[in-house]
């Protein structure tokens, strides 16, 4: 039902004054089922928040199309609710107000604070609802960001980094959150990540991406039983493999902003010539 | 606070000693004490000051609030359409660096010595940087905020109700502290010029060679200031930048 079918999708940026065109990615085609989980994984560059902002409907794709519930997407829609990196929230209104933005055009006002209600009840955040955003921690704006794209109970849910701005302990109480949301709406998710292990936590597939020119790379299922542990196996497993993928595109990125002073293979440290122990002698 | 009595004192030793060895013209020199007494007189015995007050207030008042009306126009016109802003906005940009009270000579000549071209000096003196402050204010509103509220079901005026007028009420508030604050400059020369006002009364006074009266209402004009800049205006500021998330 709440389907995305990515079919040949193309982006090209052209520079109108220069005469020069960059393409961020092509021929990038892929089906997310209804109901699942999919992470868009990727080193910096690939495109992967373009493509994100693609089905939203924010960006228009140079070619190729997407269709999301059956409807070719052309402009952002109730059916797909968007949560960005940066909280988003209209700073100048209460965190009731922010989650009641969305709403207030479909529904009375009534109607609007109920429901806003509820959904800040499900993130923990009852307490705060007359707040204003500054008020807020980064994990709480967040959740109010949730809340805010839940409220209008978009079919598809798509999160563009949500918690890459995030220390490590609210985005893993972060992490449960999404799981139990996920679990109990059923909504289908692409999120967005360059984060391997929240990808194998959260997801069913996650779909790898490359760079120069932006591709997908590999598709990996993960058949792991919920909730996940990262210490299992096969947890590891599975990290070490997309990591051995992911590093050639990450080293192809490093190449090219440093140039040759890079190179993975001589260790951790930054490579140096006057770390040639005594070849100079 | 003793450091301004000081000064005082100081200033009133001056005129004392100037009474009787005569540095200055002795009619030319004020005294803070007469002053003051300057002030009593004006606003409860002969209630020119009071009438003079009022009548600037008014004046500004008037062409404040239309230079704020306007700028606000003008500065969304500017900011939402590359054509106006091209065309208008460099024309703005020429007009900002004119001294408004420039425009007083063909404004007496338009339309006659009475308060309507003195209300047009301060609007004048207002709108530009109204104008200015509205336009970068909705231009800097957060890209980020947008496409949230468009992925929302918002779009094109709608956006522009409640997303980009919103973000740019700090930008707004910065604006009509420095109309208000252009305004008033604008208001005391060109009623040093035209006629009735604090203005008027002033360069009145020194015909009168009341230099007295003229410190009066210097006092006036200092206190009104002071009080719109940092009683009023601060602490609108304060409260807005703080929830806006800019302090």
């Amino acid at each position: 039902m709440a389907d995305v079918v990515i079919d040949q999708v193309e982006k090209t940026f052209f520079d109108q004054e220069n005469k020069t065109s960059f393409t961020v990615f092509n021929d990038i085609s892929t089906d997310i089922k209804s109901g699942e989980f999919v992470s868009l994984l990727g080193p910096s560059g690939c495109g992967k928040s373009t493509l994100l902002n693609i089905i939203a409907g924010l960006d228009q794709p140079t070619s190729g199309t997407i269709t999301a519930n059956g409807k070719k997407v052309t402009a952002p829609g109730p059916d797909r609710g968007v949560v960005f990196q940066e909280s988003a929230l209209m700073p100048w209104l209460t965190v009731l107000d922010n989650v009641m933005f969305g709403l207030k055009k479909q529904m009375k006002k009534e109607e609007a604070k109920e429901r806003a209600k509820y959904f800040l009840k499900l993130v923990h955040l009852s307490k705060f609802i007359n707040s204003y955003p500054h008020e807020l921690s980064g994990g709480m704006k967040q959740r109010v960001s949730i809340a805010r794209t839940l409220a209008f109970d978009p079919d598809i849910l798509l999160m563009d980094e949500p918690f890459g701005a995030l220390d490590e302990q609210t985005r893993s109480m972060l992490h449960k959150e999404v799981q139990y949301i996920w679990q109990e709406t059923q909504k289908t998710v692409v999120f967005v990540t360059h984060n391997i292990r929240e990808s194998i936590l959260l997801s069913d597939r996650i779909v790898l991406m490359g760079t120069r020119p932006g591709r997908i790379v590999e598709i990996f299922d993960v058949p792991l039983e919920r909730p996940r542990k990262p210490s299992s196996d096969e947890f590891g497993e599975l990290e070490e493999k997309i990591q051995q993928k992911l590093a050639k595109e990450i080293e192809k990125v490093m190449r090219e902003e440093m140039g040759d002073d890079y190179n993975s293979k001589k260790g951790a440290l930054l490579y140096h010539s006057d770390r040639d122990m005594g070849s100079n002698i | 606070m003793l450091f301004f009595i000081i000064l005082i004192a100081i200033w009133e030793a001056i005129y004392r000693l100037n009474l009787s060895y005569e540095f200055f013209s002795v009619t030319a020199f004020p005294s803070p004490i007469n002053s003051v007494t300057e002030l009593y007189i004006g606003f409860f015995e002969t209630g020119i000051l009071t009438e003079a007050l009022f009548t600037s207030i008014q004046r500004l008042l008037v062409g404040f609030i239309i230079a704020v009306i306007i700028g606000s126009l003008l500065g969304l016109l500017l900011a939402r359409s590359k054509i106006a802003d091209e065309t208008l906005g460099s024309l703005v940009i020429a007009l900002q660096s004119i001294p408004s009270i420039v425009w007083l000579p063909i404004m007496l000549m338009l339309f006659g010595s009475g308060t309507l071209p003195i209300i047009l000096i301060v609007t004048l003196g207002g709108t530009w940087v109204m104008t200015s402050n509205m336009r970068l204010g909705i231009k800097s509103v957060q890209p980020i905020l947008i496409r949230a509220a468009r992925t929302m079901g918002y779009k094109g005026s709608e956006l522009i109700w409640h997303v980009m007028i919103p973000a740019a009420v700090p930008s707004f508030l910065s604006g009509t502290r420095l109309a208000w604050a252009f305004g008033w400059r604008a208001l005391m020369a060109a009623e040093l010029i035209g006629s009735g006002g604090l203005g008027r009364t002033l360069m009145d006074a020194r015909d009168f060679y009341n230099m007295d009266l003229v410190i009066a209402i210097m006092i006036i004009i200092a206190t009104i200031g002071l009080i719109m800049e940092f009683v009023i205006f601060d602490r609108i500021e304060k409260k807005v930048f703080a929830r806006w998330g800019l302090s």
